[in-house]
């Protein structure tokens, strides 16, 4: 039972990761509609960018503004000198421009730091782990993840439901051309979209890093997961993103926790590891599938 | 008048150097442009099945590198049956013969993407890019949990397909047989193009709602037109598993199904030999920014933003305002 509350407790982590680039990815998808496959390269720049920090100054918490800062600038970058030429392209040349920029960053990552994969060791204060209940012991740095992510969730739903620019943002999603012959400057909502996307991915990047390895290659593992999210979630809903990343986080890490135990029951070890794994990698995506086919424009959108 | 007349000439005349092209290789000590000019015309054969789709039939399908691999897989799975001399499932026995494997890769790959198909072209727009993405995904990690078929590291084939008469050994043999079906390929796709079914296919890509308001059946078309198109890229899965004698998940990652868009985007969208040129401008571009310098993505990379953002058609559209005529 604590084993399978703490793999719960991971799945909701992984999902709170998911949510911080869906949120980003699912508001350019929904307000601009474009497709942006470079918000992994933004994620893996917050990451390096932070890391590095890190690492040179020895402290954690100066990596936070780092990669805050440079995922912001990158993405500004990204939307003044590409994006913004690619708004009523369809969508091809989108998804191959960006692909290009994915390269790009792959490519420039390598160079300045090296195939090798950055570490970053955890704050002092996060070190550690907590006994939640009798029995489940917790990692902290875990724990604060959630937090953080639950609390971006928090922000961004009074951010949208409370506040001018999050109606501008709503109204842009259901109709992106009335917002425009109303008058607003719809430019200057792009770049701040793109921006806080953007910022939320290099933090969702920087906090990854005691996690997971800092490398090259980072970006794209999760942005095609991501991808799932946005679009089981229904694209241009937060509520959506919100939701499917937590469902995606649990059955993903669930999977992988269980499956291949399940399998040794009929198969030999090694094969039942092996095809527990991949099949566990199959499943968000049969999920979305699946998804997709009942309600083709997801999970939270409603049919018109 | 005078475009009907130079078109003819030129596909005359590419063809006649495409021949040609193996002998002037070695007799000018470049025996490696034959290995690249086979990789030109089996990326060419899959370029072009998925501008089918893509191009003409205006579905941006983001994961056609399944039915690569998949025609990939036919190959080595079959090669492996045959080399083991036990049977798939018991009674399908294995075969090293080219004449079996490609029609077998060709009807595989057929049912899958009328499987695939059937189930994504019921959504549009980001969503069919993206579950089209997923269920190349799928496979992807399904062949990388397959260790009986080498799992990650793919499938050895120890030697190519066999074609009675013929040493397909040989380089030089090899990519004479690639040009062979890609000429086959390329005329039986220009029919189809220029045919009753290839004008409803554009016309549903113009309006979809035009089509069903004259009666036809948009979802069938649709689907036929993918599987059309997924069968060519099992072709070209199949010859290059026979060329590389390796088949690999690397033939289904999403990269692939990304440069095959790269390829027909850099040739032009929406054109017969375009995706054919672009698949020969990307494979030459990575060939010569790998020579210069290991990080050749990134050269790449500029590149591709380039002619996305400044060209509208491809190397095709910016050659021919080069040089002055209309595309």
């Amino acid at each position: 039972m604590t084993l399978f509350l703490e793999q719960m407790l991971n799945g909701v982590q992984f999902g709170v990761m998911l949510f911080l680039l869906a949120a980003g990815l699912t508001l350019i998808f929904g307000i601009m509609g474009v497709i942006n496959l470079a918000h992994g390269s933004i994620y893996m720049i917050g990451a390096y960018a932070g890391t590095w920090v890190a690492t040179e100054t020895g402290s954690f918490w100066l990596g936070i503004p780092a990669a805050l800062a440079a995922a912001a600038f990158t993405g500004a970058a990204i939307e003044f000198l590409v994006v913004r030429r690619l708004y009523g392209r369809d969508h091809l040349d989108q998804v191959l421009a960006t692909f290009g920029l994915i390269l790009i960053f792959n490519q420039t990552i390598t160079i300045l730091f090296g195939r090798q994969p950055l570490f970053v060791s955890m704050p002092a204060l996060l070190d550690g782990s907590v006994e939640l209940l009798p029995g489940l012991v917790y990692p902290i740095y875990r724990l604060a993840i959630i937090a953080v992510g639950l609390l971006v969730a928090l922000g961004l739903y009074l951010l949208i439901n409370k506040t001018r620019i999050g109606m501008l943002v709503r109204a842009g999603s259901t109709n992106r051309e009335m917002v425009r012959a109303l008058g607003v400057d719809i430019r200057l909502l792009y770049t701040l979209v793109f921006g806080l996307g953007a910022l939320l991915a290099g933090l969702a990047g920087f906090m990854a890093g005691p996690i997971l390895a800092v490398q090259v290659g980072m970006g794209e593992q999760i942005l095609i997961t991501t991808f799932v999210v946005v679009v089981i979630g229904g694209v241009g809903s937060i509520r959506g993103a919100f939701f499917a990343s937590l469902i995606l986080g649990i059955v993903d890490t669930g999977l992988r926790a269980y499956l291949p135990g399940l399998l040794r029951q009929v198969m030999v070890g090694p094969e039942a590891d092996a095809l527990g794994a991949g099949i566990s990698s199959m499943g968000i995506y049969l999920l979305m599938a699946i998804v997709l086919l009942i309600r083709p424009k997801g999970l939270f959108i409603r049919n018109s | 008048m005078e475009k009907s007349l130079k078109r003819p000439a030129l596909l005359a005349g590419v063809l006649i150097a495409l021949i040609a092209l193996p002998v002037v290789a070695d007799a000018t000590g470049y025996a490696a442009l034959t290995s690249l000019a086979t990789r030109v015309l089996i990326y060419g054969i899959a370029a072009a099945s998925l501008n089918f789709v893509l191009g003409y039939g205006g579905m941006v399908s983001f994961g056609h590198a399944a039915f690569f691999g998949i025609g990939g897989y036919v190959v080595g799975i079959l090669y492996q049956h045959y080399s083991l001399g036990e049977p798939l499932f018991g009674f399908i026995s294995g075969t090293n013969q080219l004449l079996i494997t490609i029609p077998v890769a060709l009807v595989v790959s057929g049912l899958m993407a009328a499987l695939i198909g059937a189930l994504s072209l019921r959504t549009g727009g980001v969503q069919f890019i993206m579950i089209t993405l997923a269920f190349a995904q799928m496979l992807f990690f399904l062949f990388v949990s397959l260790k009986t078929y080498g799992g990650d590291d793919g499938l050895i084939i120890r030697r190519a397909n066999e074609l009675p008469g013929l040493n397909m050994r040989d380089k030089q043999t090899v990519y004479y047989v690639c040009l062979a079906i890609t000429v086959l390929f390329f005329v039986i796709l220009w029919r189809i193009v220029n045919s009753r079914f290839g004008n409803v296919i554009v016309g549903l890509r113009q309006s979809e709602k035009r089509m069903a308001a004259i009666g036809l059946p948009a979802y069938r078309y649709k689907l036929m037109a993918f599987v059309i198109s997924g069968m060519g890229c099992g072709l070209a899965g199949a010859l290059m598993a026979n060329f590389l004698r390796y088949a690999s998940p690397d033939m289904i990652h999403w990269t692939k199904s990304g440069e095959l868009m790269v390829m027909v985007i850099l040739g032009g969208v929406g054109t017969l030999f375009g995706p054919l040129l672009g698949a020969a401008v990307f494979i030459v571009l990575e060939s010569i920014l790998a020579s210069w310098t290991e990080n050749w993505q990134l050269g790449l990379g500029l590149i591709l933003l380039f002619v996305v953002l400044y060209t509208q058609g491809g190397v095709q559209a910016l050659g021919a305002r080069m040089f002055g005529r209309r595309a």
